[in-house]
């Protein structure tokens, strides 16, 4: 296969959002599913010989090179591997303490602690060697990297693609998906409630002060949907991949601002009153969103009642009516991210409800 | 030594302070050494010949003390509410000339007064109408895409038809209309402080259509 053919094979599956993100939930489904097998040294060293030879290739290309080499874009690559390797870390130590527990041995961290050193000079040494390299690296880093100055603000003209900053790009897809108050205001607050309500939710003693996977499946793997699919690879989405007018670009892909891309949405009561019953839409908005309002209050109130009587009923058990359904709750809202996305690229969805009478859309 | 004399460098200095008796911190302070310390005051009593300060008197300082506090607080609080309405708006104003009607192309998105005041003047075979440049999804200014024929905004890929109609991306609703109208020296006025709203049935009001 030629040069050009192989790019082409690659742009033709990251040229679309669903591709990409369905492809690193398969990745993620496929980690944990098999997580002894890529914690392995080998296997984890052949994985990242795999991205560094794919960077080395793909810096070639222009359009690659553009992008990435970006003064912004520099160190989040950097944080792709560093992300990359700590979550091999703690994956690696989990399962290696698993394993351990298995077998009836002790854990790595309690080998570890019958040795003890003193602060000084074991941790005040280390310390400011970090400190003098950290030092250096960020002179070498502003010398190399300019500060991306542009001209001045122009409230008339948005520049184009305009994009949060890296680590809000999360946020600014979401609102791709979902009305600014939903995606700008309601998530954001419930994101940062549900990371404070871990504690109170969680009753799980087990893995404290220690590495392990197995003690702790459905808390690791929630939250490592939620900050790697939904966070990071979000990000990656919003700084690689989103081009002008906020179209999807492929990595190789010249980013031409007048990419013509069909992207028609239809909500769901024009889905029923006009392309099933092909009656019109109703004129009050109550009967017009009736099926969306039923939907999504069936998604919150039916679907807690069925998680405690199947999947989850051990931990239904376990956590009690109110710890449960707080927890039930914020899982299903966070799920609500991936399933927004999933229908807006199947049937073009826009909104589930949609009251622009009264500013509130799902 | 050391740990005995520490505690009598602050009681010594406390009654000394507390003679002018016009401020009320030190006083409430003055009696609490007093009790675990009883032969102390005694050292201190003839350098302080005022009279002594009562609960009732402490109280009514300590009222002046907060009524001063909140009248300090309060007018921080004030000017700064003001300093939130200047004297001086730089902002174009919301009413402009826009030029005759002949100015404008049938068919043709003009963006001359994109800039300055915001507005997309279009016209169509029937006549022409004012579109804000704003999107009604999160305030960014979409671009005007003549091949594709619509309106493209950079920040989250809303798309609106040439006529406003949002059609794809996140946006909820189409672009809002502006009043416009024909002056009396026969130029095309248009009002942005008068805004029609599709979704509300505004765009059949008169006023944001003008017919050629």
């Amino acid at each position: 296969m030629s040069v050009e053919g192989f790019k082409h094979l690659i742009d033709s599956f990251f040229s679309s959002p669903s591709t990409v993100f369905i492809g690193s939930v398969v990745g993620f489904g496929l980690f944990f599913a098999f997580v002894r097998f890529f914690t392995r040294p080998l296997v984890a060293g052949i994985l990242t010989a795999i991205t560094v030879g794919f960077l080395a290739f793909a810096v070639t290309d222009k359009n690659f090179f553009i992008i990435v080499t970006k003064p912004d874009n520099v160190p989040i690559v950097g944080m792709l591997f560093l992300l990359g390797f700590f979550t091999w870390l703690a994956f690696r130590k989990a399962v290696i303490n698993d394993l351990r527990t298995e077998k009836g041995e002790p854990i790595i961290e309690r080998s570890e602690k019958e040795e003890k050193v003193f602060s000084w000079p074991d941790l005040v040494y280390p310390e400011m060697i970090c400190m003098i390299g950290l030092t250096v690296l960020l002179l070498v880093w502003s010398i190399l990297l300019k500060a991306p100055l542009e001209e001045p603000a122009n409230p008339a003209a948005a520049p184009n693609p305009s994009k949060a900053p890296w680590y809000f790009l999360g946020l600014q897809e979401m609102l791709v998906y979902f009305d600014p108050w939903i995606a700008g205001v309601v998530l954001p607050g419930l994101i940062i409630f549900g990371l404070m309500a871990i504690p109170y939710i969680d009753n799980n003693p087990k893995g404290n002060g220690y590495y392990t996977f197995k003690e702790r499946k459905f808390a690791i793997i929630t939250f490592s949907f939620g900050f790697i699919i939904l966070w990071i690879v979000l990000i990656i989405f919003g700084t690689f991949l989103r081009g002008p007018n906020w179209n999807f670009f492929g990595p190789f892909e010249y980013w031409d601002p007048y990419k013509v891309e069909s992207l028609v949405n239809v909500n769901l009561s024009e889905f029923v009153y006009i392309k099933w019953l092909g009656t019109g839409l109703p004129k009050f908005w109550l009967t017009r969103e009736f099926l969306g309002i039923i939907l999504v209050l069936a998604y919150f109130a039916i679907t807690p009642l069925l998680l405690a009587k199947t999947v989850l009923k051990k931990m239904y058990l376990s956590l009690g009516l109110f710890r449960f359904n707080i927890m039930v709750f914020l899982l299903l809202t966070m799920m609500t991210m991936p399933i927004k996305m999933v229908l807006r690229w199947a049937f073009n969805l826009k909104y589930i409800i949609a009251i622009p009478e009264y500013f509130f859309n799902i | 030594m050391t740990e005995e004399n520490k505690p009598n460098q602050p009681e010594e200095k406390k009654p000394e302070t507390g003679v002018p008796g016009e401020t009320p911190k030190p006083v409430s302070e003055a009696p609490k050494p007093a009790a675990p310390a009883a032969p102390k005051p005694a050292v201190a009593k003839p350098a302080a010949p005022v009279k002594e300060i009562t609960r009732r008197s402490f109280i009514s300082w300590l009222a002046v003390g907060w009524i001063a506090f909140a009248a300090g607080t309060g007018g921080a609080v004030m000017s700064f509410v003001r300093y939130l309405f200047p004297n001086v708006l730089f902002e174009p104003p919301t009413s402009f000339k826009a030029g005759y009607p002949d100015d404008f192309l049938v068919g043709r998105v003009d963006e001359r007064y994109k800039n300055k005041f915001g507005v997309w003047i279009v016209r169509n075979t029937e006549g022409f109408y004012a579109l804000s440049t704003v999107c009604t999804h999160l305030g960014c200014i979409p671009n005007w895409q003549p091949a594709e024929k619509k309106y493209k905004c950079p920040c989250h890929g809303s798309g609106f038809y040439k006529d406003g109609i949002n059609f794809e991306g996140p946006a909820p609703r189409p672009l809002e209309r502006f009043k416009i109208t024909l002056a009396d020296d026969g130029q095309i006025q248009i009002d942005k402080s008068q805004t029609y709203l599709f979704e509300k049935g505004q765009w059949s009001d008169p006023d944001s259509f003008l017919k050629a």
